[in-house]
């Protein structure tokens, strides 16, 4: 008599998942694919990743691209060290892993190895802000851009969409320094269309409007703009720009185009020192500007997230759409 | 693309041998060696394309330990005359591995006439500090004008006490940062790998307090895991730290056991005698590549003046031309 095979048990209720149906649910999280194509007509792109490729997706590329394609484990710093040496003999090496890992725990590695010999390595920092939610502090990354646009070389990216990502990485591929991409946790609703895309280098004008101007940037750009649609029907006028390229800032466009407002509303998943509200206020204090008035919609400056699903987070710190609208009544009234 | 500085013929002429006679680029450390031809008398001139061509004229094995012999004496003699420019710099840790460097450009590695040449075999000098050793060596090969040197760590100089591989011909990584360098190494083997530069090696200089750091580890794991075999981390075994001596300091040993249980191969040499670690050094390079190797080079710290050998003090420090002038006689009389 033989025993039956062994069949393992398998979840019954169909609200179950696993990391293969979250790797579905992140329809935005593009970048292992975008990357492969990319590396379809150039030998010079290769990818690294630290244990994450099923929540990055990277494995879209290594099953595209196997034998550029390096898993180093769980060694952030060694990863991209080790991107460095390949960018010295010529390669273009994309390494991808949450931005806390990268753009905090490698934060002298990118400075050192990336920065200062302004080598061409682009770094996926994805789930960045507090988009791992209830994960908590060890998972967010709200200090990240402070970090990157402080050092020399860098560029600094964060695309707000798929279509964001898809063309503002194929726009950066030969540039010659290293790239810091901002990246969400891949959920990201679309903002742009086949027909408005942005363009690297430049502010993106999303919705036009005359009585507040907000400025934003990745993951607060469907939410800036979904309260703008809202406050026009209450007839206040709402500019919203998305600053997806951070470093190098246009700041003179952006002077030019604030200098016609008396609010400017900042909106960002970072804490409100050292990012994108400190990057406009740079700007408006170099060109000595004056009269208008800045808001930083943010993560508070001395607290550390609650632990909470992302959507209550949001909605927490004021930057969910109803948040950002409330916002902009206040600034008003 | 790489193109060979000399004429292309050159590539195509047929070996000949003429006994007495040195490499004929006027300074031999410009052709690599190929270790089994080394054998036989011939010298591989192996820069020019990384296939077949040869230099045509004669070498032996005692002509090249002398060679190194001297080059080890000269990385001494500079460091002393340029860190008297500067007025402070690491004289201890330069001469500790002032063997390995010298043999490592005694035809050692796979070089060409072009610092940039793709091909060629990398040095990531992990301990950054010995940059001033590597200088006058760069100099010798003709990758950057003596001039330089004069200028050393002097404002808007190229030359500074860590390498800039952005300033400097024949830098191949900028270092500094302890820690860092083997992970670069393992990124350029892995670069290697994927480019089918299959003639191509990656070496590793690595200081021997500098294994506390984590990351020195996280590539290890990473180098035996993908199997680079073209990589070789040597290990400046030169006993000390900043603080002291290594074990007081924080404990490294077991270094080859720790790099054995890492995956690793591992061999040991007096990082002081040429001609074991030449011989070592021509072992490492025919070996099969199926695994990275670490050759712990047991060294001294301060090796050549007397009271800087296995000094804690001496780590970083200066010498007035009096003691300068006295400590190159020392060096000049141990050739």
């Amino acid at each position: 008599m033989t025993a039956a095979p062994y069949q393992a048990p398998t979840p019954s209720d169909p609200k179950s998942w696993d990391l293969a149906k979250n790797a579905e649910l992140a329809h935005s999280a593009v970048a292992g694919e975008v990357i492969a194509d990319l590396a379809d007509s150039d030998d010079r792109i290769v990818l690294l990743t630290a244990d994450l490729k099923f929540s990055n997706r990277t494995s879209d590329f290594e099953a595209r691209h196997p034998s550029r394609f390096v898993n180093v484990g769980i060694a952030e710093q060694h990863m991209v060290t080790m991107a460095a040496g390949m960018a010295a003999c010529g390669h273009i090496p994309y390494v991808a892993t949450f931005a806390s890992f990268v753009g905090l725990l490698c934060a002298e590695h990118m400075r050192t190895d990336l920065a200062y010999p302004n080598l061409p390595v682009r770094v996926l920092a994805h789930h960045s802000g507090i988009s791992l939610g209830y994960y908590g502090t060890s998972h967010h990354a709200t200090e990240d851009i402070g970090i990157t646009r402080s050092m020399a070389n860098m560029t600094v990216v964060s695309p707000a969409d798929a279509r964001a990502i898809r063309t503002l990485i194929g726009q950066t591929v030969d540039l010659p320094g290293p790239v810091y991409f901002r990246l969400g946790r891949g959920r990201e609703p679309d903002v742009y269309t086949d027909e408005v895309l942005p363009k690297f280098g430049e502010l993106t004008e999303l919705s036009s409007g005359d009585d507040v101007l907000v400025v934003t940037t990745g993951i607060g750009v469907q939410p800036s703009l979904q309260a703008a649609r809202s406050l026009a029907g209450h007839q206040i006028g709402v500019k919203v720009l998305d600053a997806h390229t951070l470093r190098p800032f246009p700041a003179e466009s952006f002077v030019r185009t604030a200098s016609s407002y008396r609010q400017l509303v900042v909106v960002e998943e970072h804490n409100v020192y050292g990012g994108l509200a400190s990057t406009c206020a740079d700007a408006l204090i170099d060109a000595g500007a004056s009269g208008i008035k800045l808001t930083r919609l943010g993560m508070p400056a001395d607290e550390y997230a609650l632990i909470g699903p992302p959507h209550y987070l949001y909605e927490h710190y004021g930057l969910s759409s109803s948040g950002i609208e409330q916002a902009i009544k206040d600034v008003l009234s | 693309m790489y193109t060979f500085g000399g004429s292309s013929d050159r590539l195509l002429r047929t070996p000949q041998v003429r006994p007495g006679l040195r490499c004929g680029a006027g300074r031999s450390q410009r052709h690599a060696w190929d270790p089994v031809a080394v054998a036989g008398g011939l010298c591989a001139n192996q820069h020019a394309s990384g296939r077949g061509g040869r230099c045509s004229e004669v070498h032996d094995r005692a002509d090249r330990i002398e060679e190194a012999r001297k080059r080890a004496s000269l990385i001494r003699r500079e460091t002393i005359r340029l860190v008297g420019i500067a007025k402070s710099g690491h004289y201890s840790s330069v001469f500790s591995c002032a063997e390995i460097l010298a043999a490592l450009y005694s035809g050692i590695m796979r070089l060409s006439d072009d610092p940039a040449w793709p091909e060629r075999d990398r040095l990531v000098l992990s301990k950054g500090h010995v940059a001033v050793g590597l200088y006058p060596l760069l100099v010798e090969r003709g990758y950057f004008p003596q001039e330089w040197l004069e200028e050393y760590c002097r404002v808007g100089s190229s030359l500074g006490d860590h390498p800039d591989m952005r300033r400097v011909p024949g830098v191949d990584f900028s270092s500094g940062s302890l820690g860092h360098g083997l992970s670069i190494a393992v990124g350029m083997a892995m670069s290697a790998r994927v480019n089918g530069w299959t003639e191509t090696r990656q070496w590793a200089l690595l200081g021997d307090q500098e294994l506390n750091e984590g990351q020195i580890w996280e590539a290890a794991q990473c180098a035996a895991h993908y199997r680079l075999g073209s990589l070789v981390a040597i290990i400046d075994r030169n006993q000390m730290g900043l603080d002291g001596l290594t074990e007081d300091v924080m404990t490294i040993e077991p270094i080859g056991g720790r790099f054995e249980s890492f995956g690793w191969t591992v061999s040991e040499v007096d990082g002081h005698d040429l001609p074991a670690l030449l011989s070592e050094l021509d072992r490492i390079v025919r070996r099969p590549r199926e695994r990275p190797h670490c050759l712990i080079a047991r060294t001294v710290k301060g090796k050549g003046v007397r009271y800087m050998e296995l000094s804690r003090t001496w780590h970083l420090g200066y010498l007035a031309p009096p003691d300068a002038e006295q400590a190159t006689q020392e060096l000049e009389a141990q050739l």
